[in-house]
């Protein structure tokens, strides 16, 4: 019985069902382990890429002279903007914005640089459903290439205080 | 308070039960079962305001009760029953006094006040920061030092289950090893150890934080080490869960281990590499290098993934070879068809296997990649992988157990056993419907800890596929199912366990 101790000498060999189970479960355990590693390099949808440390302020600094340069328009009080093929792109999230709205291009690869103002956010991209976390101090850097044109919404998925259900950015890629 | 050494002998196991030891499980357990009722009335308020159709709350009160949810749920309920689990495995089983009882009279009240501060805080909207408590989304430094109390209390909680296993020992109480529950549950009191030790590491700068005395704490780092806090517990529920399923299957239909080499080895694996999944939730953070977190995904984090298998197949087979010899031998299945169905412990177990393993556990394996991390990060699909690892899994295997707990260890007949019969049934099917709903809507892109899903207020106009509108009302209808097995699996503990019959000193019933 599992409640009382076992007899005297326990450590006994395993039986052959046990071991072809245990055996399988292993070998499924080591080509997932391999895996692993293996996606990273030939997959192609491994965005990350080693993070960065940026105080707020300076981040608000940098994504500030990214809009005044590339900026085409406005919705809602939202700057719209077009950064040049391959350009750094800054999106920022603070309470509850997404600044700006982006106009990309199909097939163009663009480095994304993400970072909070204020608490953390969360990046996901709809309807793809592509998720990342978003950190107050520190720059998320993703390669993104658009492979559809169309136009995609960001909402927030980490709770970031009472407005947090309306936090809504967009991108439009042409 | 009784003395010490006072001991009754249990009719049906032959036990030695402590009355110390019999009145902290008591309390412990009778405690957790008011927060499980707390935790379950902002369970159904919250799942009404998620349901587009009913949305129920106001978003201050949502995110307030989603809050008390959490904490009542996943600390508060599941610790003070691991707790009780606890003392039950190391004094009863090993047929022990309970070592320092007055300290573990502390180590409770450490944990109520704990437990009553968080929720005041709570309650009051001080604290509406959700179970994660992100910084820099700030709280009243009380709720911090509620969860540091917590963790205190139940960190003292460990040390007594430790130092009764060193007294028994000590007094030659058993012999040989120790039974294999008790075995699982020093596994997860060990991984609790180091869990309690990273609440300890980062509620205590972010309280000074609070009082304003640091000023430089980063999300990041507070990120990384509460998740050593947040998700470990999870691990213990894990271990302790097992371990409940050995001791269930023991008492519903008389299981032996197969092999107990077999089953120590895979709750030392857990010990050694379950942690590792605590880093899951910061593959798409931008703190870790991409080398970093393939090493995470990969090797060692697969030992723990074949610890659960084993257990997947010891489980079952301990039952079926019971059931064998019993004389169900026709065909592959009859020992699973005749088996003890009307026993609520065992069909609490079978559902819990099958529920953590087939739902929480593979869409914890697999969100746990880093590719499919990006899809499901802080999507509701996680909230459904932890709704079928936690709920399902865990409390349904401690709510079968409680069905057990109040005659042998609290002396007292169930009311209403028909209830208690049905209530594992309605629960489970009330989970699956959750965890589904919630996978279905998260992975279309559904947001967790989200107030309006149809983004009614927003400044850019979006809806979803309209299919999100459909998984949540699975969810919703999910809820109503489950909260109904909730409250009748507390109508049911309270009214036995306050006015059930009192059995007599010989009587051995169990059901």
């Amino acid at each position: 019985m599992p409640i009382t101790s076992p007899e005297k000498y326990w450590w006994k060999p395993a039986d052959k069902e046990e071991k072809i189970w245990i055996s399988i479960s292993l070998l499924w355990c080591l080509v997932l382990t391999v895996m692993m590693p293996l996606m990273h390099f030939i997959g192609t949808q491994n965005p990350s890429v080693n993070p960065m440390r940026i105080k707020p302020m300076d981040y608000r600094t940098i994504s500030e002279a990214f809009i005044e340069k590339y900026k085409v328009g406005e919705e809602k009080g939202i700057p719209i903007v077009e950064p040049p093929d391959g350009a750094d792109v800054y999106l920022r999230a603070q309470m509850w914005t997404w600044t700006p709205i982006l106009k990309l291009k199909k097939g163009v690869n663009y480095k994304f640089h993400i970072s909070s103002q204020d608490l953390m956010h969360g990046f996901s991209l709809q309807p793809l459903v592509m998720n990342f976390q978003i950190v107050p101090g520190h720059d998320n850097i993703l390669n993104m290439t658009p492979t559809s044109a169309g136009t995609f919404h960001i909402i927030c998925n980490e709770f970031c205080g009472i407005g947090h259900h309306t936090m809504i950015g967009k991108i439009i890629v042409s | 308070m009784a003395n010490e050494l006072v001991f009754r002998t249990c009719p049906i196991t032959g036990k030695k039960v402590y009355a110390t030891t019999q009145n902290l499980i008591w309390i412990n357990a009778v405690t957790a079962v008011v927060f499980i009722l707390i935790g379950g009335i902002m369970a159904f308020l919250v799942g009404m305001t998620r349901w587009p159709a009913v949305h129920l709350l106001p978003a201050d009160l949502f995110y307030r009760f989603l809050t008390a949810h959490g904490l009542n749920m996943l600390i508060f309920w599941i610790i003070f029953f691991e707790i009780a689990g606890l003392y039950f495995g190391s004094s009863v089983l090993l047929n022990s006094r309970l070592a320092a009882p007055k300290i573990a009279w502390l180590a409770y009240i450490l944990m109520l006040v704990g437990a009553v501060l968080v929720d005041i805080m709570v309650f009051t909207g001080k604290a509406t920061v959700m179970f994660s408590s992100y910084v820099p989304l700030q709280a009243d430094p009380l709720y911090y030092l509620g969860i540091i109390l917590f963790a205190v209390g139940a960190l003292i909680g460990c040390a007594i289950f430790f130092g009764t296993l060193a007294v028994a020992k000590a007094e030659k109480t058993y012999e040989g090893s120790v039974p294999l529950v008790t075995f699982g549950l020093a596994a997860a009191a060990i991984i609790a150890v180091f869990t309690l030790a990273c609440g300890a590491i980062i509620f205590i700068p972010t309280f000074l934080w609070s009082l304003g005395l640091i000023t430089n704490l980063d999300p990041a780092v507070y990120r990384l080490i509460f998740w050593g806090l947040g998700h470990a517990s999870q691990q213990i529920n894990v271990t302790a869960m097992v371990s409940i399923w050995y001791l269930l299957a023991a008492l519903t239909v008389g299981a032996k281990p197969v092999n107990e080499k077999i089953c120590r080895s895979a709750f030392f694996l857990y010990i050694l590499f379950i942690n590792l999944a605590s880093e899951h939730h910061l593959l798409t953070d931008p703190t870790l290098s991409p080398y970093h977190k393939m090493a995470n995904t990969s090797y060692f984090m697969y030992l723990a993934v074949l610890a659960s298998m084993i257990h997947a197949l010891a489980i079952p087979m301990t039952v079926e070879v019971a059931q064998r010899k019993k004389g169900y031998t026709k065909g592959l299945f009859e020992w699973l068809t005749k088996a003890p169905w009307g026993e609520p412990g065992f069909s609490a177990m079978i559902f819990s296997l099958f529920i953590f393993g087939f739902i929480g556990g593979i869409t914890g394996v697999v969100y746990g990649t880093e590719q499919l991390s990006i899809k499901s990060h802080n999507t509701w699909a996680l909230t459904g992988h932890f709704h079928g690892t936690v709920v399902g899994g865990t409390t349904l295997a401690f709510m079968g157990l409680t069905y057990y707990v109040i005659p042998l260890i609290f002396r007292r007949e169930l009311i209403g056993k028909k209830l208690a019969v049905a209530q594992p049934y309605i629960f489970a099917i009330g989970i699956i419907l959750i965890a589904l709903g919630m996978g279905g809507a998260g992975t279309l892109g559904s947001p967790r800890r989200h107030w309006d899903v149809t983004f009614a207020d927003a400044v850019l106009p979006f809806s979803f596929d309209p299919a999100v509108i459909f998984f949540t009302t699975i969810a919703a209808i999910g809820v109503i199912t489950a909260v109904t097995g909730g409250l009748m699996y507390v109508g049911v503990s309270v009214l036995s366990v306050f006015f059930g019959r009192r059995l007599a000193p010989n009587e051995a019933k169990m059901l």
